[in-house]
């Protein structure tokens, strides 16, 4: 019988992060930012129908980057919970916390059992009646969670993208102003992103019962700044 | 709550009464006749009419258990997405259950797919949940429902009528459900004319439930003494839209002095004995009009 080669388990979770690392970084980044009237979901995306961003729930929405079948996978199951959830109980019931705490578990699961990691980084939003309560929770590949404040960047580039969003940030910004600097933040000072290669929606504050809203590309060229 | 995980050899897709089937939490079917064993709470009777610019529904607010009046201010008519509506009659309980499911089924699907179910396959969706109910109506617990909705393909309102075993039927003009139904059907018909506008519409259905109400004790009428009135609402190209209570009361108020006026100076025919010794008789020259 032979035995497998010793690898120590650091070893083992290095090469699986790295791994994760690797295929999240060859997709673009995204961001979601808390403004006056809701949350904006920004994210840098050519496909007009493979989605990165949706609705969930009546005031919870989720945004993936990575690996596509992988977060379409992910967010299908999420809106089947959400659904099942306020079928069972009540839609008040339905919250972005335990869709987060959920999410994690599978990932972590994912992560630590099976052959491969899932490429992915996932984001669960939820809008409340005012922006300090709002949640933005950021689900990495292992399923750590991080509950953010303010914004959140997801992506191989989060970092960069996150130093420029946090020196142009700030509190109850309009819908226009806040995408102007998600879009600048995004794209960094070397390249312009036009509006055919983004895709936007936000969760209103003040909304009926369902907040998600997409803003397509032809409403959204009247929001940009001119290309002059 | 735990996410249900499927592999994609048995995901149930963007189906949400198959996902609630798969973790066993669809109802039950009795097996025996329920109605024998207690009365079973009843909604009565929904109309919907077609009009120049979509569709009107409307439905009393009573619900019977027997000959008791369960419930006064009852709903029977739903918005199940954003440009269609439905209107229940049959066991109030399943009639519920089947709403709020196909209400949930719609959103799920637009959620999971990513765009509408068009107004057909909407309907069809429908006659599926009336005819899986089939063994439950067998025992006694029958929903029949209505559907309308605009169709925003083909730019017009449409309507479905149903029967227990999930026939569904397209209907032109209006159709009408529940135990008062062909009462108000009658009205109607009367009143239905190509392209009514909006305004008329209402006060077609309106005048129906009326009428429905006045010969049908499981039918509800308007209820001045507690300003209970029909929800009525109307599905354009705009969405589903309730037409404000006031509205109503106000129409209702049109409709009850239009009726009144031809009531006052009739002489009604003599029911009592001792109207009959005191006043004019039929047949004896009375003015009888």
């Amino acid at each position: 019988m032979s035995m497998p080669f010793y690898v120590a388990p650091e070893q083992v979770m290095k090469d699986r992060a790295d791994y994760a690392r690797k295929g999240i970084a060859r997709g673009r980044s995204l961001v979601a930012l808390i403004y006056r009237d809701g949350i904006l979901l920004c994210a840098e995306n050519p496909s007009a129908t493979l989605r990165k961003i949706s609705e969930i729930y009546d005031r919870i929405a989720f945004a993936g980057v990575g690996k596509y079948n992988e977060f379409d996978q992910m967010r299908i199951a999420g809106v089947r919970a959400a659904d099942l959830k306020g079928y069972t109980f009540s839609r008040e019931d339905v919250d972005a916390r335990s869709l987060a705490n959920n999410y994690a578990q599978i990932l972590g699961q994912v992560f630590t059992h099976e052959m491969k990691p899932m490429e992915v980084e996932i984001l669960v939003a939820e809008v409340t009646g005012t922006a300090s309560t709002d949640q933005l929770f950021h689900i990495l590949y292992d399923g750590t969670v991080m509950d953010e404040e303010r914004f959140s960047v997801l992506g191989g580039e989060a970092e960069a993208i996150s130093t420029r969003l946090e020196s142009a940030y700030r509190a109850d910004l309009p819908l226009i102003e806040a995408l102007s600097i998600a879009v600048a933040a995004l794209a960094g000072d070397e390249r312009r992103i036009e509006p055919a290669d983004l895709e936007v929606a936000v969760l209103e504050r003040t909304a009926g019962r369902r907040a998600f809203r997409r803003i397509d590309r032809a409403a959204l060229a009247g929001l940009l700044p001119d290309a002059s | 709550m735990q996410i249900p995980l499927f592999t994609p050899n048995d995901d149930p897709g963007p189906d949400f009464a198959a996902l609630v089937r798969r973790l066993g939490l669809d109802p039950q079917v009795p097996d025996s006749p329920v109605t024998d064993r207690f009365p079973v709470t009843h909604a009565t009777t929904v109309v919907a009419v077609r009009h120049a610019d979509g569709v009107v529904m409307a439905g009393d607010r009573r619900a019977t258990a027997g000959n008791i009046i369960a419930h006064r201010a009852i709903e029977k008519v739903f918005p199940a997405d954003r440009h269609s509506g439905v209107a229940i009659a049959g066991a109030a309980g399943p009639a519920m259950e089947m709403v709020r499911l196909f209400q949930l089924q719609l959103e799920h699907y637009e959620k999971v797919e990513g765009t509408p179910l068009s107004l057909e396959g909407k309907a069809n969706q429908l006659a599926q949940m009336v005819r899986s109910n089939l063994p439950a109506a067998m025992q006694g617990l029958m929903v029949v429902p209505i559907f309308a909705g605009y169709d925003t393909r083909r730019g017009l309102g449409r309507l479905f009528q149903y029967d227990a075993t999930g026939g569904r039927y397209e209907e032109s003009h209006f159709t009408t459900s529940g135990s008062g139904g062909s009462l108000a059907a009658s009205v109607l018909k009367q009143g239905y004319r190509e392209a009514l506008g909006r305004d008329e519409a209402i006060d077609l259905t309106i005048s129906a439930l009326f009428h429905a109400a006045d010969d049908d004790s499981a039918t509800g009428g308007p209820d001045l003494i507690r300003g209970i009135y029909p929800v009525v609402a109307t599905i354009t190209a705009e969405g589903f839209e309730r037409v404000p209570e006031s509205e109503v009361a106000e129409r209702f108020g049109a409709l009850v002095s239009v009726l009144t006026g031809r009531e006052l100076g009739g002489v009604r025919i003599p029911e009592t004995s001792s109207e009959t010794s005191a006043g004019p008789r039929a047949g004896d020259g009375g003015p009888i009009r």
